[in-house]
C-alpha cells in the first residue's frame, strides 16, 4: 500500500499531519504498540525536520506485511555534513525555530534512536532524503 | 471480532428513539450507528463520555440506575457523595441540610468521597515524582478517560497512573470502619451518588480492579430532586435537622473534582484539560512526540470536570463558583487552625491499610482502530477501507447511518454495511442507470426507517 503526503517548509501548525495518519494506519493494522509509537516518533521528527529546514517535501509511505518504509524527500539546503548532524545537540535551526519548541538538535539522533533502520542521504543546495524503515515483527524490538 | 468489553450506563431506548440521527454526530468516537430508523451503539467503541445523552432531543438514551429500594437490603446503608453535589444547590442550602435529607430517605450514613484525597494526594504525588520512566503521568481520575486511552491512544496506557481515584479509597475506608466497628460487611450497602454515567461503567466494570468497592450506585439527578423537593417544600429547614455535623472537607477535596483540582497540587510542570474533544485533539498531538517536558496530565471527559456531568441538575459554572467559595471558606479555617480543618479527618487513622491497596493493575490497550488482530488480514482490509474511500464524498453527511465516510467504509469491511448506503454512490449509479429509484429508496428506508419516507410522515 502505497501513500502520499506533502510537506510545506516553514508551517508548523501543519507539521505532523502525516505522522498522524501514518499512526491511524499502523493501529488498523494491529502492529505492535512499542513499534507505532517508535514509528510515530520517528516520522514525526524528521516531517518536522522537513518544516525546519526545507521549502517543501513529500513523504512516500510503503506498507506491507512485514514491514513499513517511510521515505521523505525534500527540496531545501541539504546537511553537508550528515556525520555531525547524527550527534546529539548538533542544531543548524534558527533562533525563531527554537523559540517554537523545535530544533534541539535532537532530530537525527532521535530518529536513529527510534528507526529500525534510518538512511539519510543529501546534497547541498538540492535536498535531502530520509529513509525510515520499521518492521512489525522486530525480534529486537527496542 | 472481539466479545464485549465492557458495561455501559448508557442505554438506547429504541421505542423511544425517533432515529435523528444527533447522537451519532456528536460521538467522539464514532460509536454510533442508524439502522433501521434507531440508533445502535458499537459497545466496544464507547467510553461512556455521555454526549450523546446530551444531544438526544427526546430522552431516548437514558442512565441506567440501580434500583433506590436496593438500598433496604443492607442494615448499614452508606451514601458516598462527592463535593459536586452540594455544589448543585444554591448558597443558603447546608451540607447539613443535604445530608438530612438523604438519611430521611433511608440512609444510614453520610460521607464525602473527597475525604480520599487526604490519603490519595500525597501519594500520587510522590507517584509523579518518582516515575520518572514515563512523561508525562496521565490521571486515572475521570473514567471516560481511561477508556478513551484504552480505545483510541493505546500507546499511551504506560502513562496512566496505577492509583485508585477518590471514590474507591472513601469506600475502602468506609467499609473497613464500619467493620471495625463491629458491623457485619455483608449487611454493609456502599452507595455512591454518581454525577455521570462514566462513574458508573467503572463499578459495574472496572478497570485495573477485580472489583469495585462500591455496593450501588444512585443517579444524581434522582438525588438532587429529592432533596431540593424537600428544601424547597420546607421539610428540611435549617433548625429540623437532626443529623450529627459530618467531617468538614479540605479545601483540595473541595476541588478535587474540578479542572486543575489534581494538577495544583503536583509538582513540575503540569497540565488540566477538560472536555472530551480537547483531550482528543491534545493526546493526538502527545502521541506523535516524544514529550518529556511535561510531568502530569489532568484529563477530564467534561467541560468544567464533574460540575459538566451529565446526571447534574445545576449550571456547571454556578456549581464550580459555589465550590470555590466552599473552598476558600475551609482554606480560611485551615490556615486560621480551626480545630476541625487543619487537623487530619479520621480517614488517615486507616492511612497505611488504604496505602496498602491503593494501586490498581495495568491498563491494558484495546484499540477501536485495528481492522483485523492478523496483520495480512488487516493489510487487506486497510486496502479496501482505502478504495472503498475513493468512491465516497468526504462530506461525512452520515445519511448512510454511519457517522463519517471513513467510518462507512470500516463498516463496510467489516461487513456491517454496503455501499450502496452512500447517498452519492446511489445518485452515480441512478444516472448510470444501473439503480432504480424504488431500489435507493428501498435502501434508505433499511437505514431510517420506513415511517420517515411516507408521504406526511411529519404530520
Amino acid at each position: 500500500m502505497h501513500f502520499e503526503y506533502q510537506i510545506e517548509g516553514g508551517n508548523f501548525t501543519r507539521a505532523g499531519f502525516a505522522s498522524s495518519e501514518i499512526k491511524k494506519k499502523l493501529k488498523q493494522l494491529n502492529v505492535d504498540l512499542g513499534i507505532v509509537k517508535r514509528t510515530v516518533v520517528a516520522t514525526y521528527e524528521a516531517e518536522v525536520n522537513v518544516v525546519a529546514h526545507a521549502y517543501s517535501g513529500t513523504i512516500y509511505v510503503d506498507f506491507d506485511e512485514e514491514k513499513v518504509v517511510i521515505r521523505l524527500v525534500d527540496e531545501g539546503p541539504g546537511i553537508p555534513d550528515i556525520e555531525q548532524a547524527m550527534k546529539e545537540g548538533f542544531s543548524t535551526a534558527s533562533s525563531t525555530v527554537r523559540e517554537m519548541g523545535f530544533g534541539a538538535g535532537m532530530g537525527l539522533p532521535n530518529m536513529k534512536k527510534n528507526a529500525d533502520d534510518l538512511q539519510v542521504s543529501s546534497e547541498v543546495g538540492k535536498g535531502t532524503t530520509v529513509q525510515i524503515t520499521m518492521h512489525y515483527q522486530n525480534p529486537n524490538n527496542k | 471480532m472481539d466479545g464485549k468489553y465492557f458495561h455501559h450506563a448508557l442505554k438506547f431506548r429504541k421505542d423511544v428513539c425517533i432515529g435523528c440521527s444527533h447522537c451519532m454526530n456528536v460521538c467522539p468516537t464514532q460509536a454510533i450507528r442508524i439502522r433501521e430508523g434507531k440508533a445502535e451503539l458499537k459497545d466496544n467503541f464507547c467510553v461512556d463520555c455521555g454526549k450523546c445523552y446530551r444531544a438526544c432531543p427526546v430522552g431516548a438514551i437514558i442512565v441506567e440506575q440501580d434500583d433506590f429500594n436496593q438500598i433496604f437490603r443492607y442494615k448499614q446503608r452508606v451514601a458516598l457523595i462527592p463535593s459536586i453535589l452540594l455544589g448543585q444547590f444554591p448558597d443558603e442550602v447546608s451540607l447539613t441540610q443535604v445530608s438530612s435529607v438523604l438519611m430521611e430517605l433511608g440512609f444510614t450514613h453520610v460521607y464525602e468521597v473527597e475525604h480520599g484525597v487526604e490519603v490519595l494526594k500525597n501519594t500520587m504525588k510522590n507517584h509523579v515524582e518518582t516515575h520518572q520512566e514515563a512523561r508525562p503521568l496521565i490521571s486515572t481520575f475521570c473514567p471516560a478517560i481511561v477508556r478513551l486511552i484504552q480505545v483510541r491512544f493505546p500507546t499511551l496506557t504506560d502513562n496512566l497512573i496505577l492509583l485508585k481515584p477518590p471514590l474507591d479509597i472513601a469506600a475502602a475506608y468506609y467499609s473497613k470502619m464500619l467493620i471495625d466497628q463491629g458491623h457485619d460487611p455483608d449487611e454493609t450497602g456502599i452507595f455512591y451518588i454518581t454525577p455521570c454515567a462514566a462513574k458508573i461503567a467503572a463499578v459495574k466494570s472496572p478497570v485495573g480492579q477485580e472489583d469495585s468497592p462500591i455496593t450501588g450506585v444512585i443517579n444524581m439527578d434522582f438525588i438532587f430532586n429529592k432533596v431540593y423537593t424537600a428544601v424547597k417544600q420546607g421539610f428540611i429547614g435549617k433548625n429540623t435537622c437532626q443529623l450529627p455535623i459530618l467531617d468538614p472537607l479540605k479545601s483540595s477535596g473541595v476541588m478535587w473534582s474540578a479542572t486543575n483540582g489534581e494538577a495544583a497540587h503536583m509538582t513540575g510542570r503540569t497540565l488540566a484539560i477538560d472536555e472530551i474533544s480537547n483531550v482528543i485533539e491534545f493526546l493526538e498531538q502527545l502521541e506523535n512526540e516524544e514529550n518529556r517536558e511535561i510531568d502530569f496530565l489532568e484529563l477530564r471527559a467534561c467541560d468544567e470536570s464533574c460540575a459538566g456531568g451529565i446526571l447534574t441538575s445545576s449550571n456547571r459554572f454556578y456549581t464550580v463558583d459555589r465550590m470555590k467559595k466552599r473552598a476558600a471558606r475551609a482554606s480560611k479555617k485551615e490556615k486560621e487552625g480551626n480545630y476541625r480543618y487543619a487537623n487530619p479527618g479520621p480517614i488517615v487513622q486507616y492511612r497505611d491499610f488504604l496505602e496498602d491497596n491503593i494501586s490498581i493493575s495495568k491498563v491494558q490497550p484495546r484499540s477501536m482502530d485495528k481492522l483485523d488482530e492478523d496483520i495480512s488480514q488487516a493489510m487487506k482490509k486497510m486496502k479496501r477501507v482505502h478504495e472503498i474511500m475513493e468512491m465516497l464524498p468526504y462530506v461525512d453527511c452520515g445519511l448512510c447511518g454511519s457517522p463519517k465516510c471513513s467510518s462507512l467504509a470500516e463498516d463496510i469491511v467489516q461487513g456491517e454495511a454496503e455501499i450502496t448506503q452512500c447517498i452519492y454512490v446511489q445518485k452515480r449509479m441512478e444516472q448510470q442507470g444501473v439503480m432504480p429509484a424504488e431500489q435507493s429508496i428501498e435502501i434508505m428506508k433499511r437505514i431510517w426507517g420506513k415511517e420517515k419516507f411516507e408521504i406526511g410522515a411529519n404530520d
